[in-house]
């Protein structure tokens, strides 16, 4: 049942247009993931949930309540910011309690709270300490537990991880990962950073222009992009778009033709019309070097040895450059001649305005 | 020479000559301050004399003739009478300027600034006027009232250029907590900014304390601070020079000393925030 | 709702200083309009522009403007091109800084007349003075500075105030240098000249800004230094717009005359304040 329900939701800056008609709705206990480049409205649009921008049309409902014109407070909703805004002149033990004082809740129980709370971050040893004396981590678990005191219906989070360092960073992934899967409440996300959206999401909901481009789970959007804009935006290295000249169909199937390589694609995995020309979208581990017999050939640019892993840059008859997922200790040269074989299966075709107009197989 | 020493040279030529510079321009406060405790004849007595027996007596001298005291409560009172009415004033607007500009606070922010650019010369004759007509000359109201609104532009600004560097997340963070635009200011912004605001009101204490157009104009005995009771030391009745430092220090210590503390603070201040 | 209580917080300052400017300076506009001279009561009748024909013929008139201008411009210059390069020079820590900061701040919060009978009686005395001393000590004749340089004697004063505020300002900005920056230049092969000329220059435009317009705001209405200290003269000499304009109200008791000076001060300020406003503010806002 939709919790939360977001309606043709609009946002007009003076002369910008920050979010251009959202429709949204997320369930309770999901955990929802904003994701897109910057300036694509998924801060503006977390915002507007929290109250903190107004509204310039549209809706927004909270497990049954009409909260658009509701102050931030009176939304039963808890933020975590990105520079965490911690109260500095205020001890952890206030600043966690801050929201259940102002709220006139007894101090017995504001103790008992304060305290659960803090036990399970650990930070029961710096209750004491002043925002200015803590460590980024730490900071931002106490920022994490001022919203969970609150017991709220949704907490919000903006880019809560972006100061953090590397490491801390991945750590604190799986904290707040182990943190919903406890709590259970429904979590709305905000991060520029495609691997939190895909690592941490129930489902994600990618933003482009002050625009839903897609909602879908991490898996879904992965390998059935609806858009290029969406297939270029997840996944690392990016997903290898090579131009298709030529379509020509016999029978059932669809022969796209890479620059005098042809490739065959089953018809009834297209959409639609059949077009004249594509992209082919083909992301890294779905392309593999083989002695003989590949669909593609190229020239190995460079290789990226991982470790458990490399990635070959392979540059293609038409001078474009893709990048083959390939094994970590395979013995590959610079300026070797490769071929290349395409795993059609996952293989998806965009059209000319850049939509998907292929569908991946269910069974793979 | 290393680099090594070559660095510690010039460290010491660089504190050389720092210290040169801060002498000579102390040297006039250092040369009232110990002309004080001369007799007056020392005062004046060629060469200079650095040594000599030191006096208190030009301060009761001081006293007793100009009624030190009673000026300074004078100083003390229009300045930080004026300055607690002028923040309470000025709070409540830099505070909505900084949180909730429009489009035209910028403009607002401007024209308040070039009140200040208005020279007090060309009100002199209406103010002395309107003062003389309220019954208000030589008064300690009337220049409460005028350094309240001298002062006022600078302290908004200054406040307004504290206020606006405050992270806006903090408020909004509160405001999620459930705070209301009350809490938000008491519980979260002014135990902030208890540092900038009384750092704007350590500045307009001092510009008040020195303030000299108006106390000359506008005030004779009753209400004459400090500023206006060594003017009148300046009458060529003699060369009273020891009493007149002494009258000078007594004047000038307080503010002086009272600045030496905030001078940092100060500094930034009157910067409006473009200096960190 | 909101903009309501903005505008309500924003109300009191607003207004007072509203009316702080309007009464007043309507006041004058009239009186400057009239006959007013206070030895004259009664005979308030309508002159049109005599007053400021009065006020402009006037001897000093000419003496005061260039005085009030000179002033403005050879302390500004003084105090930041002193300022900046002493700042530039002691920008490196060393033994002491702190007392030294105290002892360089200290004169700008000595008031006026202070300052002024300071230098009048201790410094410049042709006789008593240290400068005197200085003088004879170096075989040479003193000099009666309040009566042979007025003018220069009040710019001394009033820089000895300012002077200590633009080093302060200056030296705390080039703490916000980025050091980075420099050690970039230096390994680029520039002399310290250079980075002086390139880098610490620039980096100083906006505080450079604010100092010269807060000292503006104060140096055009110097007024206690030259009531102490020189008394305008001799002659016109160390007269500047406010102490003319003070001279006429309360010395010669012609009201008209001195509102029509002080209007003209508000141009002139005005006229200042429409550059500076316009080249600093920028400087300032967010």
């Amino acid at each position: 049942m939709t919790y939360l329900a977001i309606t043709e939701l609009q946002k007009h800056y003076d002369n910008y247009h920050a979010l251009r008609g959202i429709n949204l709705s997320i369930d309770e206990g999901e955990f929802i993931v904003f994701v897109g480049p910057s300036g694509c409205g998924k801060s503006t649009l977390l915002r507007t949930i929290a109250g903190l921008e107004s509204s310039s049309g549209g809706t927004i409902e909270l497990d049954g309540r009409d909260i658009t014109e509701l102050a931030s407070s009176k939304r039963d909703l808890a933020m975590v910011f990105q520079s965490y805004a911690l109260y500095p002149h205020m001890t952890v033990a206030d600043n966690l309690s801050f929201a259940l004082r102002l709220a006139k809740v007894p101090d017995a129980e504001i103790q008992e709270k304060v305290r659960s709370v803090s036990a399970s971050l650990q930070l029961d040893a710096l209750l004491e300490r002043k925002p200015k004396e803590l460590s980024g981590g730490q900071r931002q678990r106490v920022a994490i537990g001022r919203a969970i005191v609150r017991q709220p219906k949704v907490f919000l989070f903006d880019e809560p991880l972006s100061n953090l360092d590397a490491a801390l960073r991945v750590q604190m992934r799986l904290e707040l990962a182990r943190l919903h899967k406890k709590l259970g409440t429904t979590m709305i996300y905000v991060t520029h950073d495609q691997v939190e959206a895909m690592t941490l999401a129930d489902r994600v909901v990618i933003l482009n222009a002050g625009q839903i481009e897609q909602v879908g789970t991490p898996l879904e959007l992965y390998r059935q992009p609806n858009s290029r804009f969406v297939a270029e935006f997840i996944g690392t290295p990016k997903m290898n778009l090579i131009p298709a000249d030529k379509i020509t169909r016999k029978d059932d199937t669809l022969s796209l033709d890479l620059f005098g390589n042809n490739i065959d694609f089953p018809a009834n995995r297209v959409k639609g019309k059949l077009p004249e020309t594509a992209i082919v979208g083909i992301r890294p581990e779905h392309l593999t070097l083989v002695e003989e017999g590949g669909d593609i050939q190229g020239r190995i640019e460079l290789v990226e040895h991982l470790g458990s892993e490399a990635y070959a840059h392979i540059q293609l008859a038409n001078n474009q450059t893709i990048i083959v997922k390939a094994l970590a200790r395979s013995e590959l040269n610079d300026n070797q001649e490769v071929n290349i074989k395409v795993d059609v299966a996952e293989t998806v075709l965009f059209n000319e305005s850049d939509r998907v107009i292929s569908v991946i197989p269910e069974e793979v | 020479m290393t680099l090594n020493q070559q660095r510690k040279f010039k460290t010491f030529l660089t504190g050389l000559f720092a210290w040169t510079v801060a002498l000579v321009l102390f040297f006039p406060i250092f040369w009232m301050f110990i002309t004080s405790f001369k007799t007056e004849l020392q005062a004046i007595s060629v060469p200079p004399s650095l040594f000599f027996e030191p006096t208190l007596e030009n301060f009761s001298i001081v006293q007793e003739r100009s009624n030190y005291i009673h000026h300074a409560i004078n100083s003390v009172i229009t300045s930080f009478g004026s300055t607690l009415i002028a923040l309470i004033i000025a709070v409540p607007a830099a505070f909505s300027m900084a949180f909730f500009p429009g489009k035209r606070t910028k403009d607002i922010l401007l024209w308040m600034l070039s009140t200040k650019m208005l020279p007090a010369v060309g009100v002199l004759v209406p103010i002395y006027i309107l003062s003389r007509d309220a019954g208000l000359l030589d008064t300690r109201t009337a220049l409460v009232i005028i350094f309240t609104l001298m002062n006022l532009p600078i302290i908004v600004w200054m406040l307004f250029s504290y206020f606006k560097d405050l992270p806006k997340e903090i408020l909004e963070a509160a405001r999620m907590d459930g705070a209301t635009p009350w809490d938000e200011v008491v519980k979260v912004v002014l135990p902030l900014s208890v540092g900038a605001i009384s750092s704007t009101a350590l500045l307009s204490i001092v510009l008040c304390w020195n303030e000299a157009f108006w106390s000359l104009n506008l005030t004779a005995s009753e209400a004459a601070p400090l500023t206006a009771m060594i003017a009148s030391y300046s009458s060529p009745e003699g060369l009273f020079w020891a009493k007149l430092s002494a009258a000078s220090t007594l004047a000038c210590a307080p503010i002086v000393i009272f600045g030496w503390f905030c001078q940092k603070q100060l500094v930034q201040g009157l910067t409006f925030g473009a200096v960190k | 709702m909101k903009r309501s209580i903005t505008r309500l917080l924003m109300a009191p300052s607003v207004i007072l200083l509203l009316i702080w400017m309007i009464i007043p300076l309507s006041m004058t506009i009239y009186f400057s309009t009239i006959r007013y001279n206070l030895l004259y009561p009664g005979q308030n009748n309508f002159v049109g522009l005599l007053n400021f024909e009065f006020f402009i013929t006037d001897p000093g008139f000419i003496p005061a403007v260039s005085n009030t201008l000179i002033l403005l411009s050879t302390v500004l210059i003084i105090t930041v091109v002193l300022g900046v390069a002493l700042s530039a020079l002691i920008d490196k820590p060393f033994f002491g800084q702190g007392i030294v900061r105290v002892l360089l701040i200290s004169p700008f919060f000595i008031m006026p007349t202070v300052n002024a009978l300071i230098w009048k009686n201790m410094m410049m005395n042709p006789v008593y003075g240290i400068f005197a001393w200085i003088s004879n000590s170096l075989g040479l004749e003193p000099i009666d500075w309040l009566s042979t340089y007025p003018l220069m004697s009040v710019i001394i004063m009033v820089s000895w105030q300012w002077l200590p505020f633009a080093i302060l300002v200056f030296v705390t900005a080039l703490q916000s240098q980025d050091t980075e920056q420099k050690e970039a230049a230096q390994m680029d092969g520039a002399t310290g000249w250079h980075i002086f000329r390139y880098l610490t220059i620039p980096h100083l435009y906006r505080p450079i800004a604010v100092v010269v317009m807060i000292e503006t705001i104060f140096l055009l209405a110097v007024f206690a230094e030259i009531f102490v200290s020189t008394g305008g003269g001799p002659g016109y000499d160390s007269t500047n717009l406010a102490y003319l304009i003070y001279n006429q109200a309360l010395l010669q008791y012609d009201v008209g005359v001195a509102s029509a000076g002080g209007l003209f001060a508000v141009l002139l300020a005005n006229i200042v304040a429409f550059f500076l406003i316009r080249a600093v503010g920028k400087n300032l806002t967010v």
